[in-house]
């Protein structure tokens, strides 16, 4: 038991500890998005995704666990929330490229179809514990328990940062990936092509949901570990607007992801050592952010650099 | 993209067409299942003051019913309600938002199911749509949850029922003091509002009626239900080697389990965690909605209601009441702690402790109580807590 206090140490063991478990759900949301919002379609319904991943993972974690054990349920749960983003996603690929249809207003429609799905079907799921993702002990080395905690490193995030490099290389240097660029930066190139915007951009659309819905994972079997409907409380909307923050580049979606999840355990790691006032101010950090960062990097003068020349336009 | 620009297989007047039918149809079956309905709830009232045969009771709550925390209690005081008085019939409905979504849902209750008492359990409820709800349907009687009920103000099938649960905050305050060696104790909290400073107060100082040196640290999450906040709270206050963590959440599941993980000590609210937490739970302040449903089930079946006078407008009670009481004590609390915290629910019972006895300062120097004095559980003075008493490291602004 922790019984010796870490004083003012604890502010920025807390702020690591927070980005290390609280950034996977940003950071694998952020990625999804960068790769559909590369193809010239915009999926604000990640935020539903989100928390149909989490629920899943959850349900299909605490069902499995008396037939597969303990070990493999969770990870049974996680390929089931990838599955049920994909299946999201598949929805929102086809509708949003219709005709005359557009992409925010699916996105829109798309957050309350998932988040209500999810509500529907997770009902029975909120009192059970279902078994949790093992992590790995970083923090062996250290004999405080509070840097042992700390330390405990959930493989999903190891995933998210694992793909960070491949996607980057995916999109710089494979034919793949120049197909996603060009579908996204001048639809009629593409065509001229002979590629088929449809597919490559409904392709996009479900790896994308795929990630999300393996973010909602980590929210249910990781951190924080539980099953509600309130879970997700805005963070899939967050990622998608740390996809601009990030200007479009898998790296800095990495870094925004991390600057986020460490800004969330801001407000408690300064309240637990005596700093309490402003403490809404800290627990906005993260939004206060993202408007500076907006402020500072829009201009009416010219388009963001990075951002896919198709996306927004209507086709 | 003109190759994708195919059309539906309908056209628009086709679809037009559908959506009038459809939602004519709609219109006509509300219209109609509604007309079918009155006269049989008209039949069937029991306004005249005679007991009733059965008597259709509804229950509203704002989450999910098993969220071992506020929804929870509320539901398993109606399933004892309908376990103990023979004749009631539960009608149920969660999530409900505390939006015009609530009326509605009542509005369908009493004209489909027949409802003749309504318990929309959550907070916000009650105005404006208890209100005009009250109002519309004067033979229907409306209970809720809160102290909102005002004389003359409103209308007079409305009750205000509350618990002072901060009595059994207070003993599972004395239990985490015998149980912490340091004295260092933590409440993860949502919102400043005055329920919550009396909750963490009187956990404050039923710890210092233990150990004068005894301190609670407060965070604020900032909402009622905000998972992350939660977590990263309690994790915060394990780094900075806090003995005991209590919480006033919605649903206390995210703090009891991460606490656990970390190895830090539980004290529970709303319901029982023990599940939750089988090593570290100490204790938890409950509410017993059981008892008190029960009561007002055994009054509706004799027939007694408000709007005749029978049934108080105001209920209110402590642990000596039963509106509240506490979780039986884990398998990590010591016979010495047990025995304090029998004591002190003994004491509170028979009116010997007081919890607000001064002299008493806040957290900031300036003096609540002088010697003397005292305020008792039911004195009005102590629902309008703006203060964090002595021993409370935290502040409200």
């Amino acid at each position: 038991m922790a019984t010796e206090a870490l004083g003012w140490w604890g502010v920025p063991l807390g702020i690591l500890a927070g980005t290390l478990r609280g950034s996977v759900p940003f950071l694998l949301v952020s990625l999804g998005e960068c790769l559909t919002e590369k193809s010239g379609k915009i999926n604000l319904g990640l935020e539903g995704t989100l928390l149909m991943g989490a629920m899943s993972a959850y349900a299909v974690s605490y069902l499995s666990s008396g037939i597969v054990g303990p070990t493999l349920a969770p990870w049974l749960g996680v390929l089931t929330a990838g599955a049920a983003g994909m299946g999201l996603g598949t929805i929102h690929g086809w509708l949003a490229q219709q005709p005359r249809v557009n992409d925010v207003a699916v996105g829109i429609a798309m957050i309350i179809f998932g988040g209500g799905l999810a509500n529907f079907l997770g009902k029975p799921f909120i009192q059970p514990q279902a078994p949790q993702l093992p992590t790995l002990a970083a923090g062996g080395w250290s004999s405080l328990s509070q840097v042992q905690s700390a330390l405990q490193i959930s493989p999903l995030f190891l995933l998210g940062v694992a793909i960070v490099p491949l996607m980057s290389w995916f999109f710089k240097s494979t034919r793949w990936g120049l197909y996603v660029r060009a579908v996204g930066d001048s639809p009629d190139a593409a065509l001229a092509m002979g590629i088929s915007i449809f597919w490559v951009r409904m392709a996009s659309i479900v790896a994308g949901s795929f990630l999300a819905g393996i973010g909602g994972a980590s929210l249910s079997l990781f951190y924080p570990g539980v099953w509600t409907e309130r879970i997700s409380s805005g963070q899939g909307l967050m990622a998608v607007a740390l996809v601009i923050f990030a200007r479009w580049q898998p790296w800095q979606c990495l870094w925004a992801s991390l600057l986020f999840g460490g800004a969330q355990a801001l407000g408690p790691a300064f309240q637990s050592v005596g700093i309490d006032s402003y403490y809404y101010l800290f627990n906005a950090a993260p939004y206060i952010l993202t408007l500076l960062i907006m402020v500072a990097t829009c201009s009416p003068k010219r388009t963001l650099t990075g951002a896919p020349g198709a996306l927004g336009q209507s086709d | 993209m003109s190759d994708r620009n195919r059309s539906f297989r309908l056209s628009r007047r086709q679809v037009v067409r559908g959506l009038l039918a459809s939602s004519a149809f709609g219109l006509t079956a509300k219209l109609s299942t509604g007309c079918a309905q009155s006269p049989g709830t008209e039949g069937s009232a029991a306004t005249d003051g005679s007991a009733p045969e059965e008597l259709v009771v509804g229950f509203i709550y704002v989450g999910p019913k098993d969220d071992f925390g506020y929804n929870q209690a509320h539901a398993q005081g109606a399933a004892a309600m309908v376990a103990n008085v023979p004749g009631i019939r539960l009608v149920e409905e969660a999530s409900v938002p505390e939006t015009t979504a609530v009326a509605e849902a009542m509005r369908s209750m009493i004209e489909i199911d027949g409802v003749k008492a309504l318990f929309p359990t959550s907070f916000g409820y009650f105005d404006p749509h208890i209100l005009a709800m009250a109002e519309e349907f004067p033979d229907v009687q409306f209970f809720h949850a809160g102290g909102l009920y005002q004389e003359g103000v409103h209308p007079k099938n409305i009750c205000s029922y509350f618990g002072y649960i901060d009595e059994a905050q207070y003993v599972a305050g004395v239990v985490a003091a015998q149980m912490s060696p340091a004295g260092k104790l933590g409440f993860v909290a949502a919102k400043p509002i005055p329920q919550l400073l009396r909750n963490v107060n009187s956990f404050t100082l039923g710890a210092r009626s233990v150990n004068p040196a005894a301190t609670t640290q407060v965070i604020f999450t900032g909402d009622w239900s905000v998972p992350v906040k939660e977590a990263e709270a309690t994790n915060s206050m394990a780094d900075q080697g806090i003995e005991v963590i209590t919480c006033h959440v919605d649903s206390p599941k995210v703090v009891m389990e991460t606490a656990e993980r970390r190895g830090v000590m539980t004290s529970g609210y709303h319901a029982d965690q023990s599940p939750l937490a089988p090593k570290g739970y100490l204790t938890g302040a409950e509410w017993d909605w059981s008892s008190i449903y029960t009561a007002l089930g055994k009054d509706f079946m004799a027939g007694k209601t408000l709007m005749a006078g029978d049934i108080p407008h105001v209920l209110r009670g402590g642990l000596a009441d039963s509106f509240c009481k506490l979780s039986a004590y884990g398998p990590a609390v010591s016979d010495e702690a047990k025995a304090a915290g029998d004591a002190a629910i003994a004491g509170i019972k028979s009116g010997e402790i007081v919890i607000y006895q001064g002299p008493l300062k806040t957290n900031t120097g300036s003096e609540i109580l002088p010697v003397d004095q005292q305020l008792k559980t039911d004195n009005v003075e102590l629902e309008k807590m703006d203060y964090f008493v002595e021993g409370v490291i935290g502040s409200i602004s």
